[in-house]
């Protein structure tokens, strides 16, 4: 039998435990020794594996997985072996998955209690907030621009001049807010973070903090996560008692709060946050002016996704260049491409950018769950284009997807099968905008109603090609007139469902 | 004489306000606090609200009704919110939503008058590579059909098992 681990880890990650990684850890307990060290850590991504447990022994992490709680005893008989097992992995680091991935901003999740701060600092999780600590917020913003780090909410906005124009605005009090809405179906990046490895976004928020001069922090983070709350708000409340906040500017004063969203998917839209950090119906908001200049409560703001914020401590740690250097294109840096839908090896996997569709939903995704044909794939949340096997080899960054008409959005990866209505999805996409839809323009608020109602009649087969002519025109003028992006871009699904599976359109009356 | 409607103090809502020192920004919050607690936002909340926040009732009503989150009746003592958006659709989802309600409203359990589950739509709730994914009174379940779901409920508690 081989000799008794060091440390067993179990993800506490709300995925792991959605498929029982609770009950997994309750029945380690009750099957190992009381001296037994079981850590709930984060997860490290890799969903089909999950529960994923892992052993350490001689300073090497081994993996299991997927373990069910009855699969506990035969695992301690056996003695965690490297292999042999039925579940056995190897070692994690080897998994094919994970190994092949660069991992920037996730360098640190899955590996240790997502709040031990002692181990967070020993893993190196200071070093950018450090090296940001000793230069003036001006050479951040330089460094932060050199790395040409874009906008991970969807934008894609280069973060080093938003910022700078915050820092040049002035105004009483500077606000930094984290847009933690994750709305877009298809992602879960953000919430892997907040949940695993919930100090590198703080380490960001407290390095963009410096560097704008901001003196009030706050996190819009949506109510259904309700894990990521718990752990993100555990974790703020560690690295005050810490001290880590302090000293980040002249006034000394700068700390983050977290806020709960209420189950809108536009209050991830920024202007839409703001009006709801100010206890308000999350209405959009006419620019300008911009939130860098006027936006929480008219003072200089500036919004960030979860990744933008926790891709910065990795780039003051290693330098703009050093980051610069991954990536294609006008697209520098790692993308945390999300893998979803029907896919077998549903998975997190941060990659620089230019990686092809084809080897994220091959390679990595190992094709389709159920084994049926794969018929199309939706890229960038419920706004984002409808792709079909002919564009699989499309390399994703920004301006690549959008020469198909495509966006990367937060980039989310759903992978449908042959059985997929695509007349449906693209009701789908309409009658969502109609429900989530702020009502303040009409393009929106009104379009997107007579669309849903539109493709009913095209499914029913009522005057197919009028209403496809009809259908085109209400998203040309979603397009154009609407205030936000949420109506301006719910026709990307709509017209590239039509466009690519126009057979799907094709209806007959029923009799 | 009797009491009109909009003099009554709701005590919950007037110490949820306070615990947020009265902030009118801090409303979202408020509301989260009550709605977790009374499992509504009633009349009165409102109107206590709107005097604590120095707030007129219809724009706090205006708030209640832009999010999703908040209810204006009480609902059952349960809630089981399915995730009916792409990632989870192409999991196969809405087959799986209709097979759960019709399992669940032909016991009882949903539905109706005596009903101790509410099931809600959800637009994803980040666990979109183990779909389709469901939040039972906040408890991700991944991989759901309706033997798991039966299942879980079983395991909380909240309906007995089936007699064979
Ligand atoms: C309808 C809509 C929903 C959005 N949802 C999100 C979201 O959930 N998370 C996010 O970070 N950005 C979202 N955005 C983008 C934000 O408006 C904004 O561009 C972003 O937070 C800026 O941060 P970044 O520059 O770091 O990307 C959304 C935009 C729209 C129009
Ligand atoms: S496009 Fe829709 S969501 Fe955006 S401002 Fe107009 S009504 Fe509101
Ligand atoms: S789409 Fe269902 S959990 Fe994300």
């Amino acid at each position: 039998m081989s000799p008794q681990p060091d440390r067993i880890f179990v993800p506490g990650d709300s995925a792991s435990i959605s498929v029982g990684a609770d009950a997994v850890a309750a029945r380690l307990v009750d099957a190992l020794p009381a001296d037994a060290r079981i850590i709930r850590n984060g997860s490290r991504g890799l969903f089909w594996l999950e529960p994923l447990v892992e052993i350490e022994r001689d300073g090497e992490r081994l993996g299991f997985g997927p373990v069910t709680p009855d699969d506990v005893d035969s695992l301690v008989a056996a003695g965690f072996p490297a292999s042999g097992h039925r579940l056995s992995l190897g070692p994690v680091e080897a998994i094919p998955q994970l190994a092949r991935q660069q991992r920037l901003i996730f360098a640190r999740c899955g590996h240790d209690d997502p709040l031990d701060l002692a181990s967070w600092i020993e893993m190196g999780g200071l070093a950018g907030l450090e090296t940001a600590r000793r230069m003036a917020p001006d050479n951040i913003i330089d460094t932060v621009k050199a790395s040409g780090l874009r906008g991970r909410g969807g934008a894609g906005f280069p973060t080093g001049i938003k910022w700078e124009t915050a820092r040049k605005a002035g105004g009483e009090q500077t606000w930094l807010c984290c847009n933690a809405d994750e709305g877009d179906s298809g992602t879960y990046a953000d919430r892997l973070l907040m949940e695993g490895d919930p100090f590198t976004l703080i380490a960001g928020m407290c390095i963009a903090a410096r560097a704008i001069g901001a003196t009030g922090g706050l996190v819009y983070l949506r109510s259904e996560y309700p894990h990521a709350i718990h752990t993100l708000k555990s974790a703020i409340s560690l690295w005050r008692e810490a001290g880590l906040f302090g000293g980040l500017n002249e006034d000394n004063h700068f700390d983050i709060e977290v806020r709960t969203g209420a189950g809108a998917y536009i209050c991830g839209e920024e202007s839409s946050m703001l009006n709801s950090l100010e206890g308000k119906r999350g209405e959009v908001r006419a620019k300008p002016p911009i939130p860098a200049i006027s936006g929480l409560f008219g003072q200089p703001t500036i919004v960030n996704n979860v990744l933008t914020l926790a891709s910065v401590p990795w780039i003051l740690e290693h330098g703009g260049e050093a980051y610069r250097e991954f990536g294609s294109g006008r697209s520098r840096g790692t993308q945390a491409f999300q893998l979803a839908g029907d896919i077998r090896q549903g998975a997190l996997v941060e990659l620089a950018f230019g990686v092809s569709l084809r080897t994220l939903i091959d390679d990595f995704g190992g094709g389709t769950r159920s084994g049926r044909p794969m018929r199309a794939v939706q890229v960038g949340g419920p706004l984002g284009a409808y792709l079909g096997r002919a564009d699989l080899d499309v390399v994703l960054d920004y301006e690549a997807i959008a020469a198909i008409g495509g966006m990367l959005g937060h980039g989310g990866i759903v992978v449908f099968n042959d059985t997929v209505d695509m007349a449906r999805q693209a009701r789908f996409a309409m009658a969502f905008c109609a429900v989530e839809s702020c009502g303040k323009c009409t393009p929106c608020r009104v379009g997107a109603t007579r669309g849903r109602e539109t493709l009913d009649k095209i499914i029913a087969g009522d005057a197919v090609s009028e209403n496809l002519a009809l259908l085109e025109d209400l998203c040309e003028l979603m397009t154009d007139g609407s205030l936000c992006a949420m109506g301006g871009l719910t026709p990307m699904p709509v017209r590239s469902a039509v466009k690519r599976f126009p057979e799907d359109f094709a209806r007959q009356a029923a009799e | 004489m009797p009491m009109l409607i909009d003099t009554i103090e709701d005590r919950a809502a007037r110490a949820a306000c306070e615990r947020q020192d009265n902030r009118p920004d801090a409303l979202i919050e408020i509301l989260h606090d009550i709605q977790a607690t009374a499992g509504f936002i009633s009349d009165a909340a409102i109107a206590t609200l709107a005097d604590a926040l120095n707030r007129s009732r219809a724009e706090i009503l205006g708030v209640v009704s832009f999010y999703h989150d908040f209810t204006r009746q009480p609902g059952a003592p349960h809630t089981l919110k399915l995730c009916r958006a792409e990632a989870c659709q192409a999991a196969g989802g809405d087959h799986q939503a209709a097979e759960i309600e019709r399992r669940l409203r032909e016991r009882g359990i949903s539905g109706g008058q005596t009903a101790i589950l509410d099931i809600k739509p959800v637009y994803c709730v980040g666990n979109c590579a183990l779909g389709p994914a469901a939040l039972l009174d906040g408890t991700p379940v991944g991989r759901i059909d309706a033997d798991r779901i039966v299942s879980t409920l079983v395991a909380r508690g909240i309906i007995e098992a089936d007699q064979p």
